[in-house]
């Protein structure tokens, strides 16, 4: 790592605690540190009951999908790769909503958890095999869409045949991406996961800079890009499915986080890994913050405000990215 | 017996022989430039003889130990590939794009000491050194590829496969690469090119392979190895090969009559 990177990782972390503070004091009530101390104060029990696993989980949650747009990025080159543009989080909701459709609300969380992961791992797999059969840019964003299309058209299907209202206003609920409400249970069950997918991630760093040459030189530099691939399949299928079980979909994390934080670190892919990490669950903390903070009778759904922040950048991203290699 | 070997090679791309059996030697210290027209089986046998296609029939050894049972690793360390007009998928500076060629070396660390000095020896060899900072997309065609035959460089390889390196580059450039490719078989490398120019391939190599339709036509010493019969069994031209002040000219008066295209 470089100084810069350092002195960039160092600051990440610093505003990462300070929201870790921000996010235990702001809701519906207001909790000073003060409150944090007392147990006969009724706002301990909101602070450790609630606003703990929540920013527990916005953490985990933030640096898995960080650090898999960034490893996504890194083996397509493409810096508008991430899970949910290229459908991998869909495919993972179809997953879930599948067993809460069958289930009719009566799945239990490790059912879900699996249907997300094992999903994720499918659409993975297909992203990385039309990768791999030497297509570029197009075909890949074009299998995202494709992905994207058929997760959506699975939903809206187990939607118009749900069998009673209550499962339907369960399933959209669950689709709108939210950090509300979340126990210790669910980071218990989804924590573990991600941390083994961002430990998997983490060791293709060495793959995905020599990829920055192509795949027949990364080959003849000693890299197996099979194993390279399982990694990453294994990797962004556990982080991202088990972010989606518990948090439904919450996308563009893993598409903006990196693109930031590349003219800050540089663009080599493995430097981007850790930081992408600490710099997603910053993200996903300082925004889920925000949606607490301005709530207004009934609270603004994370992954719906997501998205309104994520498509215009989105799109700004395409234009910049056209002007440059037109 | 040392050094890389190809014996019986034999690879179809879709039911279409591209290799048919080939058996060819290389040494350390030459330099070798495989020539023959488009769609010959050049880049094959080159995928071929650095490890990244398993052929059909036949094998490649390495110092006697067939290359295919090599880790990937240690085959990197000491076979290094140029590939044809590489991509840089990132907007990375000279210095990381030459430490990637250290990429078999490195651990989970990163660049040690060791491949630091390594990545600015090759930086020195092709006369980076002073870009080292730049990013490598604000680089000219020229400076670009001497970036990327330092990237090869960085491992020290026993050997140097380059597919087409003098593609883009101007007639100084081609002259500086080829002196550079000299200069490395002369300190022990074993280098292997394949080349369009045969001029070029006249005045750098020791040994010039001519290749077509997957066979071999001429395997000699460069200065005798295109012969006008050769060349219009190969090229499908009339050539005059005259004595020139820097090797054989090759004049091409036309197609041959005979032109097998």
């Amino acid at each position: 790592m470089t100084r810069r990177a350092v002195f960039i990782m160092v600051c990440l972390l610093a505003l990462l605690v300070l929201l870790c503070g921000l996010s235990l004091m702001t809701g519906r009530v207001w909790a000073p540190i003060s409150a944090w101390f007392d147990r006969g104060d009724v706002r301990w029990a909101i602070v450790f009951e609630l606003r703990v696993p929540r920013t527990l989980l916005a953490i985990a949650v933030g640096a898995g999908l960080g650090v898999s747009g960034a490893a996504m990025q890194g083996y397509t080159r493409n810096p508008l790769a991430d899970p949910a543009a290229l459908g991998v989080s869909s495919m993972a909701a179809l997953g879930a909503v599948l067993t809460l459709y069958l289930g009719a609300g009566g799945a239990q969380p490790w059912i879900i958890a699996t249907a997300a992961m094992a999903f994720a791992l499918l659409a993975v797999i297909l992203l990385l095999a039309l990768a791999g059969m030497g297509s570029g840019m197009v075909s890949f964003v074009l299998a995202g869409v494709i992905l994207q299309t058929m997760a959506g058209a699975g939903v809206a299907l187990a939607l118009s045949l749900a069998p009673n209202p209550w499962a339907v206003s369960e399933i959209v609920n669950w689709l709108m991406g939210s950090l509300a409400d979340r126990s210790l249970d669910e980071v218990r069950f989804a924590a573990p996961f991600i941390a083994l997918g961002v430990g998997l991630i983490l060791f293709t760093g060495r793959g995905l800079d020599a990829l920055t040459l192509g795949e027949r030189s990364a080959a003849s530099l000693g890299i197996d890009l099979r194993v390279l691939r399982g990694l990453l399949a294994v990797g962004v299928a556990l982080t991202t499915g088990a972010s989606v079980a518990v948090t439904g979909v919450i996308g563009f994390v893993g598409l903006i986080v990196p693109h930031l934080l590349r003219p800050l670190v540089g663009a080599r892919p493995s430097a981007l890994l850790w930081p992408s990490a600490v710099g997603g669950a910053v993200l996903v903390l300082g925004a889920d913050i925000l949606v607490r903070a301005i709530h207004n009778g009934s609270e603004l759904k994370l992954g719906i405000a997501m998205a309104a922040l994520g498509g215009p950048f989105f799109f700004a991203l395409l234009i910049s990215l056209r002007r440059r290699t037109a | 017996m040392s050094g890389l070997r190809a014996e019986g090679l034999r690879v179809a791309l879709g039911g279409k022989p591209v290799l048919t059996g080939l058996d060819l030697d290389f040494k350390r210290g030459e330099v070798t430039a495989i020539v023959g027209p488009n769609g010959a089986g050049k880049s094959t046998l080159l995928s071929c003889l650095c490890g990244l296609r398993r052929p059909d029939a036949g094998r490649v050894t390495l110092d006697d130990g067939p290359l295919l049972t090599f880790k990937p690793r240690e085959r990197a360390r000491r076979i290094a590939y140029l590939e044809q007009t590489p991509e840089v998928a990132w907007a990375i500076d000279v210095e990381t794009l030459v430490g990637l060629g250290r990429t078999p070396f490195v651990g989970a660390m990163g660049l040690g000491a060791d491949d630091r000095t390594a990545v600015a020896a090759a930086l020195t060899r092709t006369g980076m050194t002073a870009f080292a900072g730049r990013l490598v997309n604000s680089l000219s065609g020229g400076e670009r590829a001497r970036a990327l035959i330092a990237r090869a460089l960085a491992g020290a390889p026993d050997w140097l496969l380059a597919d087409e390196p003098l593609t883009g580059l101007d007639l100084g450039h081609q002259y500086d690469a080829l002196e550079l490719f000299r200069r490395l078989a002369n300190e022990g490398c074993g280098v292997i090119l394949t080349l369009h120019d045969l001029a070029s391939a006249v005045r750098c190599a020791d040994r010039i392979i001519v290749l077509a339709a997957g066979r071999v036509l001429a395997d000699a010493p460069a200065a005798d190895a295109l012969s006008p019969a050769v060349l219009a069994q190969a090229y499908g031209v009339d050539a005059r090969v005259t004595a020139g002040q820097a090797g054989p000219l090759i004049e091409v008066l036309g197609r041959s009559p005979a032109a097998s295209v």
